[in-house]
């Protein structure tokens, strides 16, 4: 964890009075944020509360970006981290008239180019299959397939190359409980053994209890980022959802306290 | 930050990743059998049907033929280009290409090396029917029609990466076929020679590329030799799809609002 003398080992993406303009709208306010490298970190909050641009800006993808963002010791966005960073988009980003496994076939072979990897890119492409649970659909075309089997041909792809920070906008919607449960398992078995280290955003409460430590949001603000054990308990609540809003509550009492002085 | 052992930058372009892209942009037009038959059967029957609409006259078919044999890719190879473009920019495979180690010369290269590819088929059907069935009078080598071909897919595949920059729908994309298009077609001499127009529209007519691809194709239909005009064509055509396809790579940001 964090300690003053500054010798703890750097946070897998550490933000420093983080900023991002879209237009004339401040969309992050001076956001201050660790992301501890190994752990799955869930970043909650309503729709609309900056969740997606956060995760763009650490990927590298969202302009106007200010303050510091250093993602593995880099800044955010260098070309170096290109092979290095996963990202899944909120939607489904493949080509709809490629099957499963030739989409992921041109994905491998960007990450990993050239003949001399064709074996090794052809285990990753069944391993990441596999992992997703679409064996059985590896050879259908992905304009054919489900909402939910589509946005897993979209994880599938960022887990190409092992990547070692991993980027998840809301990749859990519209699955069913099962699958959900399943893909949750799989980001524990990748932190654990493979040490990736995972942000995912979402604006189901109840997926926060499954998360290592927990990012809370709200127009465009960091409300607190902690441990889902120590917000219940910080706050008395019995769940995160109460948690949430009683931390809501307590910023605008602040904010209220603050314009009458 | 002063972390040690960080993998090199990607170089601009890597020959294996362009490759894999164009591989990938074939397969996705594999999976579209329809869109391959129109772009290669539709010149072919245009050709036969210019080549019975002068019937009478074999010269006049002879100089529109040759040059139709290569505004056909160009007009095609736009098109295409920049509907895939587009669909790349919409659907969020672009974002995540870009967020990943692959460089935009490789992906404009990609395309340009498909779409050449599908240009070179297009234009051996057309031209070879032309040739061998309909009885065009070339005096010149059949192959250097070819090549000139070939440089117009490359100069459609780049004005339609570069105008899909500026289009937000498919609608919009297709109407910027007329808009850039047409006013080549108009003035590139197929209607009436150059030297003819309004001096202000001659004028014009010298700073657009299709004039010079049209050029490079009567000169290949009138002389034996290779000419210094059609030296001078070729470097034109092939120059402003260089410049056009430098100035499309510009419009894939990595970053974006």
């Amino acid at each position: 964890m964090m300690n003053s003398q500054g010798v703890a080992p750097p946070g897998a993406v550490e933000a420093r009075a983080l900023t991002v303009e879209r237009g004339d709208r401040t969309v992050l306010r001076s956001l201050d944020f660790t992301v501890e490298p190994g752990r799955i970190t869930g970043l909650l909050g309503p729709s609309g509360c900056g969740k997606s641009t956060l995760m763009r800006a650490v990927v590298g993808t969202q302009a106007k970006v200010g303050g510091t963002l250093d993602v593995l010791g880099l800044p955010a966005g260098h070309p170096a981290l290109r092979p290095r960073v996963g990202y899944v988009t909120q939607a489904p980003s493949v080509y709809s008239d490629l099957t499963v496994r030739q989409n992921l076939d041109y994905f491998a072979a960007v990450l990993l180019p050239g003949r001399a990897h064709r074996d090794s890119r052809r285990e990753t492409v069944t391993r990441v299959i596999q992992d997703v649970d679409l064996t059985t659909r590896a050879d259908a075309l992905a304009g054919n397939l489900s909402g939910g089997q589509l946005s897993r041909v979209s994880l599938a792809v960022a887990l190409l190359g092992t990547p070692e920070l991993l980027v998840l906008d809301e990749p859990t919607v519209g699955l069913d409980p099962v699958l959900r449960r399943d893909l949750w398992n799989l980001f524990h078995t990748l932190a654990a053994d493979r040490g990736t280290t995972i942000l995912v955003s979402s604006h189901v409460m109840d997926e926060a209890e499954r998360c290592h430590r927990l990012l809370l949001m709200r127009e465009g603000t960091v409300l607190a980022a902690d441990t889902p054990d120590a917000l219940r308990t910080r706050t008395g609540s019995a769940t995160i959802e109460e948690a949430f809003l009683h931390l809501v509550d307590e910023a605008a009492a602040t904010a209220r306290k603050e314009a009458t002085r | 930050m002063s972390t040690t052992a960080t993998t090199p930058a990607p170089r601009p372009l890597s020959p294996a990743r362009t490759l894999a892209t164009a591989v990938r942009v074939l397969r996705q037009l594999r999976h579209d059998p329809r869109t391959i038959a129109l772009l290669l059967i539709v010149p072919v029957l245009m050709i036969t049907l210019l080549r019975y609409v002068f019937d009478a006259s074999p010269q006049t078919f002879d100089a529109i033929g040759a040059s139709l044999l290569g505004i056909f890719p160009l007009i095609t190879m736009f098109l295409v280009t920049s509907i895939a473009t587009l669909r790349e920019r919409t659907s969020g495979t672009l974002e995540r290409l870009l967020a990943m180690p692959l460089g935009k010369g490789d992906l404009i290269a990609g395309y340009a090396l498909a779409f050449g590819a599908v240009a070179v088929a297009q234009s051996v059907l057309a031209t070879a029917l032309s040739v061998w069935v309909l009885g065009l009078d070339v005096v010149g080598s059949p192959w250097l029609l070819l090549l000139v071909a070939l440089l117009d897919a490359l100069l459609g595949t780049a004005l339609g990466l570069f105008v899909s920059a500026f289009a937000a729908s498919e609608f919009q994309a297709v109407q910027f076929m007329p808009a850039v298009i047409f006013p080549q077609l108009l003035l590139c001499g197929l209607f009436t020679p150059r030297d003819r127009m309004h001096p202000v529209l001659e004028a014009v007519s010298n700073v657009m590329p299709m004039s010079y691809a049209v050029d490079g194709m009567n000169q290949v239909l009138t002389h034996t030799d290779v000419t210094t005009d059609f030296y001078r064509d070729i470097l034109i055509v092939a120059g402003c799809a260089l410049l056009v396809l430098c100035l499309g790579a510009a419009t894939l940001r990595r970053r974006t609002g």
